[in-house]
């Protein structure tokens, strides 16, 4: 071979990736993923909805939004700015602003309705999260926060046409009356929202709202099974969902 | 040159600075830490043993949680199959801190030494009797 420029380079080439090849084997080789498992005991679905029942739904009463925000550390900051809400109570002309008419009585305008997050099909806050701390579950199409991902920028807030997500402004911890150890709870500067109780889900139990309505008014299911009772109701009777028109598909359903 | 007492005061005072840690500390040997990781959980224990070999889970345990975190919440996994087959659900307030019941010796002392910051106590929960 003759020693010119060209052929020292090749060789220099050469080398420089034989030294660079053992490491990176090395690396490849040496790192076998992790095993992980699901809990077997977990609640199968492949598309988790619910069903709203209004007519059955007390208005003094707060079961359904207490045991939500006990079981998941939502802190009460006593400021309505400020406020964290995952299942909350609206009046029903600004649960559904678009059949609001000028002779409805006035205390139905009033009336208090549950509204929680929707968990869309097409959900706005997934599409605007530069970091994707909100996704959606492929598996079974829950909308779901990665808190450690959030970094506070509020376009979900901005996004959401149904005012479900929350921003911490504040601390929350020493606004939490009795904290559940079970569930953590956010720190200052992460937006939250409702999560559709996954933690309990994969314990094989229902929503910690379902489970808390005595009158039975709402009721969470799987809309792919044809035998839910969600699919049913949501399949013979007439519902409502939220804004229908702006395309989101939302998967909280309302019975009049 | 120009100026050069000024410029040469300048670039001693410069380095003095750069160097004043290396020669600040010099000879001051920093004590050796004293970690007291026993606990009364880990002495009820039958098979005193971690989820994985000790030396792994010190050079990477925050790599293995960094996981957990990601297969909880993003994959909806909420169980680990150690390297001994064993499966164990996925939590570091209970399953780290049920054994490793002392946070302020198990996890607090060792950070602060290496001077490492993690926010995990930020949003987890320290269960109660690990707060003692």
């Amino acid at each position: 071979m003759n020693r010119s420029r060209r052929n020292f380079l090749k060789l220099t080439g050469l080398s420089l990736l034989g030294l660079g090849a053992k490491p990176a084997w090395d690396a490849l080789a040496a790192n076998p993923s992790p095993k992980f498992a699901k809990s077997p005991e977990a609640l199968k679905g492949k598309r988790w909805a619910m069903v709203v029942d209004m007519g059955k739904c007390r208005e003094e009463c707060r079961d359904c939004l207490e045991a939500c925000h006990r079981v998941h550390n939502v802190p009460d900051f006593r400021n309505f700015k400020d406020e964290i809400k995952w299942i909350w109570k609206e009046p029903l002309k600004a649960v559904f602003p678009e059949q609001e008419h000028h002779y409805l009585d006035e205390p139905l305008k009033e009336k208090p309705v549950m509204v929680l997050c929707n968990h869309c099909d097409h959900p706005p806050c997934v599409r605007v999260c530069p970091t994707k701390a909100t996704f959606k579950r492929p598996e079974d199409g829950i909308v779901m926060m990665d808190y450690h991902r959030c970094i506070g920028c509020r376009f979900c807030v901005a996004g959401c046409p149904y005012g479900a997500r929350s921003m911490n402004f504040r601390d929350p911890r020493p606004f939490i009356k009795e904290t559940n150890p079970d569930f953590p709870t956010r720190t200052k500067g992460v937006v939250e929202k409702c999560n559709f109780c996954v933690e309990r889900l994969v314990q094989g139990l229902l929503p910690a709202c379902v489970e808390a309505c005595k009158e039975k008014a709402l009721i969470f299911g799987d809309l792919e099974n044809p035998q839910s009772n969600v699919r049913e109701m949501v399949q013979s009777r007439f519902t409502w969902r939220r804004k229908p028109e702006l395309g989101t598909h939302p998967q909280v359903y309302y019975l009049l | 040159m120009f100026d050069a007492r000024k410029v040469i005061i300048g670039i001693v005072i410069f380095l003095v600075l750069l160097t004043f840690p290396f020669w600040y500390g010099k000879g001051k040997a920093v004590p050796a830490l004293q970690l007291k990781i026993e606990t009364p959980e880990i002495a009820r224990l039958a098979e005193k043993k971690c989820l994985e070999p000790t030396a792994y889970m010190r050079a990477s345990h925050m790599e293995l949680i960094d996981s957990w975190r990601e297969a909880v919440v993003r994959d909806g996994q909420r169980y680990y199959v150690t390297s001994s087959g064993k499966k164990v659900a996925m939590s570091l307030s209970q399953n780290c801190l049920g054994c490793h019941s002392n946070k302020e010796q198990f996890c607090d002392a060792c950070h602060n030494y290496a001077a490492v910051k993690p926010n995990c106590w930020g949003c987890h929960n320290v269960p109660k009797e690990a707060k003692r």
